[in-house]
């Protein structure tokens, strides 16, 4: 990113991804910005599966590829930072017509940190979905396959959650064959 | 060990993680019908260091060397990705020299990565002449990075704000005669390859890859391009001026094995062109911003100038601060698309740093590549995609 595409507030002219999902979802998008060129918008987990099918299918859209999907925690921070909840399963969209990106964010409560899995609509976000799950404990509701990717099967704990205590002692591995069977089972 | 069988008879095999095939630490559970791969799990993460965690206790600074340690055959590259998403929020000047140096090193890294994998898939499916001559070109890469930052491959040069040090002395002469023998060399891995009979069998039409799969699985980089996907970065969101040289966007049409290696053969005829653009363009000048909120003072300054003085006690202890915002820079390495998504607080620490390794997301077409295939065409299979475990587990 070179210094033209600095922190230029677009109100000249309102940017045409945003403009489109406004037409289209009005209120239901809680807020909505252009920061760096990226339009981001926060949405409530009920209606993320509705926006990212239509920002995928829309004709003049077109965000067909999803490139990135993490997880992140606000602990103790979501007034400094701006945040509506402690959690956040933030989605980076891209538009090969547009050449451009978007943000989606869903703010999860802690005690309720649920969202709806998008592998439906992109096979992509199954593994970005399994490592969200596996570094802060948030739940994709319809994956296929949610279980730990990075961390061993039987670790404790959610590493990249802000309250995180590491184990004092060394983790002791565990290696189960009969597990083989069952991993190739449930498929990739 | 006993054998395992599934419900249907088919045999459950565990291949990896330290199989030497695997390009690392990937482990495969395989369930095998004959020969045939009836379903294929990747298990992953044997390399997770919690990179994205370490960061959150390091200053920007610091981090820098982390990422060396991500793709660590591309340091440059990841270098660069992460200087960019720090840059876009600090809004900093880089100088011209700086931009062009970087587009020059990321170049390079992308000729000596390619290098590797081109040479070491080769290996894999036995023609291991290849693997040797390839690593003699990328040694005299990593001379050149060695000239710069003291190390072949943990290079940190790349640092938020500009470079880490000057280009050294000698520099554009080590630079020009690599230029000047690689296209003959490249014609030589391809007289061993391209046309090779043996080679051409083992890798036409394995492990095709539809476009419409690549792009819903997320790959991308050479892979995706070899399924006939016109994305690159370098052209579509460019950075670091990329606009301004003049090189091709290779574009396949089949997306089998064949068509991957040969993308990545023809990619480093284009970076061999772009090295030598960015080297007639080098400008004169700083290589590091000014900003002395962000970039060290040169030592000259320390012995005269109290201010220089301060500068360098807090950036040495404290690190520069950025201010808050969350920024999703990606960059086209060698491997596809290399997003950093940072969120800052206004600290001098990341409050949130993710990278989107392209290996990460190339990897979750495998599955995909090898049902239905032989399980000696997934070794073709797994070199074509070309991951680094490194960047997989981070």
């Amino acid at each position: 990113m070179t210094d033209q595409a600095a922190t230029e507030p677009t109100q000249v002219e309102p940017d045409p991804v945003l403009v489109r999902v406004r037409e289209e979802f009005g209120e239901q998008v809680l807020d909505s910005a252009v920061e760096h060129d990226q339009p981001t918008f926060v949405v409530d987990r009920a209606d993320l599966l509705r926006l990212a099918a239509f920002l995928r299918d829309d004709p003049e859209l077109r965000f067909i590829r999803m490139s990135d999907l993490c997880g992140a925690d606000f602990l103790d921070v979501e007034q400094q930072l701006n945040r509506r909840a402690r959690f956040e399963v933030v989605y980076h969209l891209h538009s090969f017509d547009l050449k451009r990106w978007v943000r989606l964010r869903v703010p999860l409560d802690e005690d309720d940190a649920v969202v709806p899995s998008l592998t439906g609509l992109w096979p992509a976000a199954n593994w970005f979905e399994r490592e969200a799950y596996d570094l802060f404990g948030i739940r994709f509701a319809g994956h296929p396959d949610l279980t730990r990717i990075l961390m061993p099967d039987d670790w404790e704990g959610r590493p990249l959650r802000k309250d995180y205590q590491p184990p004092r002692e060394p983790h002791e591995w565990s290696f189960n064959p009969e597990e083989w069977q069952q991993a190739v089972q449930r498929g990739s | 060990m006993a054998v395992r069988l599934t419900e249907e008879q088919n045999l459950v095999l565990n291949m990896g993680p330290q199989h030497p095939s695997t390009h690392g630490v990937l482990r495969l559970v395989l369930e095998l019908d004959g020969e045939i791969v009836v379903n294929c799990k990747p298990v992953i993460g044997y390399l997770h260091t919690g990179f994205e965690k370490t960061y959150e206790t390091k200053t920007y600074y610091q981090g820098v060397t982390l990422t060396d340690r991500m793709d660590y055959l591309a340091p440059l590259s990841n270098n660069l990705g992460y200087a960019l998403a720090i840059e876009a929020l600090l809004d900093v000047e880089i100088p011209p020299r700086a931009t062009v140096a970087r587009v020059l090193l990321a170049e390079l890294t992308r000729l000596a990565s390619h290098l590797v994998s081109v040479g070491s898939h080769a290996m894999d499916l036995g023609a291991m002449s290849v693997f040797l001559y390839c690593f003699r070109e990328r040694e005299r890469i990593l001379d050149v990075f060695e000239m710069c930052s003291g190390q072949r491959m943990m290079t940190s040069y790349i640092r938020p704000g500009g470079l880490a040090q000057d280009l050294p002395p000698g520099f554009e002469e080590a630079v020009r005669a690599i230029l000047e023998v690689m296209p003959a060399r490249i014609d030589e891995y391809e007289a061993l390859l391209t046309k090779n009979d043996i080679w051409r069998d083992r890798t036409v039409g394995i492990g095709t890859l539809l476009l419409d799969d690549a792009i819903r699985l997320g790959v991308t980089g050479p892979s995706l391009r070899a399924s006939g996907g016109d994305f690159d970065l370098r052209r579509d969101r460019p950075y670091c001026g990329y606009e301004e040289y003049d090189f091709q966007v290779i574009v396949g049409s089949r997306g089998d094995v064949y068509e991957r290696y040969l993308m990545r053969i023809r990619e480093m005829r284009e970076s061999v062109k772009i090295v030598r653009q960015a080297l007639d363009r080098l400008p004169g000048g700083s290589h590091i911003t000014s900003d002395r909120k962000v970039a060290f003072p040169p030592r000259s300054e320390l012995a005269t100038s109290m201010e220089a003085l301060i500068h360098h006690f807090k950036l040495a202890t404290e690190g520069f601060r950025v201010p808050a915002g969350e920024v999703y820079t990606s960059i086209e390495s060698p491997r596809g698309e290399l997003g950093v998504y940072l969120i800052a607080d206004g600290s001098s620490k990341p409050y949130r740093l993710h990278v989107r390794a392209p290996s990460f997301a190339n990897m979750q077409a495998l599955p995909v590549l090898a049902r239905g295939g032989l399980v000696a065409d997934l070794v073709a299979i797994i070199g074509s995609l070309d991951p680094i475990f490194g960047e997989v587990d981070r």
